[in-house]
């Protein structure tokens, strides 16, 4: 399952689904990003999630894809939302089956990392202090590499 | 052709009208970038008709080129 919404989504119920449908799996690990509720020591009141429609759908659906290449998953979910979030509010939901835990839990980092750097969507923050532009951090580039490039 | 900003690209001006003597992504960078110099930066990418190009392209008449700095999801 890959999408991009602008309506909220219950990370619960995806993951429920998800288990749902990758029965047999050995192993599924699933991780939820959220708005946060402070950054930079100024309260957050919102986050607008810009995106690029067709650039961002193919983006993801190629980093699912090298996903389950690379980490023989037998199931992989990417959901992500754009439009304007509130804290406390689900960005992503990523889930990943495999066979045993190994797989699961390094493709749903891999996927994470990916989306980071490389899937058009673009953060601003309205904070306390003004409104800012958020872009992936060294630590995130640094992240990306442990990966290495993608042979295609 | 369509010139379109993404992210905080979008708090300058918008592009005028694109002169006969712009016919690559390199050209089109560089007429832009001559008013905003932020457009230069290697971090900032492009796409033509929703395809990220790596290096220049010829443009057409209909083309939509978009500028796409550093992304940030997840």
């Amino acid at each position: 399952m890959i999408a991009v919404r602008a309506d909220p989504f219950d990370a619960a119920g995806l993951l429920a689904d998800f288990s749902a449908r990758a029965a047999g799996a050995g192993a599924i690990a699933s991780f939820t990003g959220m708005v946060r509720e402070e950054n930079d020591g100024a309260a957050v009141s919102s986050l607008a999630l810009e995106h690029h429609p067709s650039l961002t759908e193919k983006a993801i659906a190629g980093i699912g894809a090298d996903a389950i290449a690379r980490f023989g998953l037998t199931d992989v979910a990417i959901v992500h939302r754009h439009g304007v979030l509130m804290p406390g509010e689900a960005i992503v939901f990523v889930a990943a089956a495999a066979a045993h835990r190994r797989a699961a839990f390094d493709a749903v980092d891999y996927v994470m990392d990916r989306l980071k750097t490389e899937a058009p969507f673009w953060k601003r923050e309205q904070r306390s202090d003004g409104a800012h532009w958020l872009e992936a951090r060294d630590s995130d580039h640094e992240d990306r590499r442990r990966w290495g490039a993608e042979r295609r | 052709m369509r010139i379109v900003f993404f992210g905080r690209l979008k708090d300058g001006p918008p592009a005028g009208p694109v002169p006969p003597k712009v016919r690559d992504t390199d050209a089109l960078r560089a007429w832009l970038g001559a008013g905003r110099p932020e457009l230069l930066d290697a971090s900032i990418r492009i796409a033509v008709n929703d395809e990220m190009i790596l290096s220049n392209r010829a443009l057409d008449e209909g083309d939509e080129i978009a500028f796409l700095p550093p992304m940030s999801g997840g």
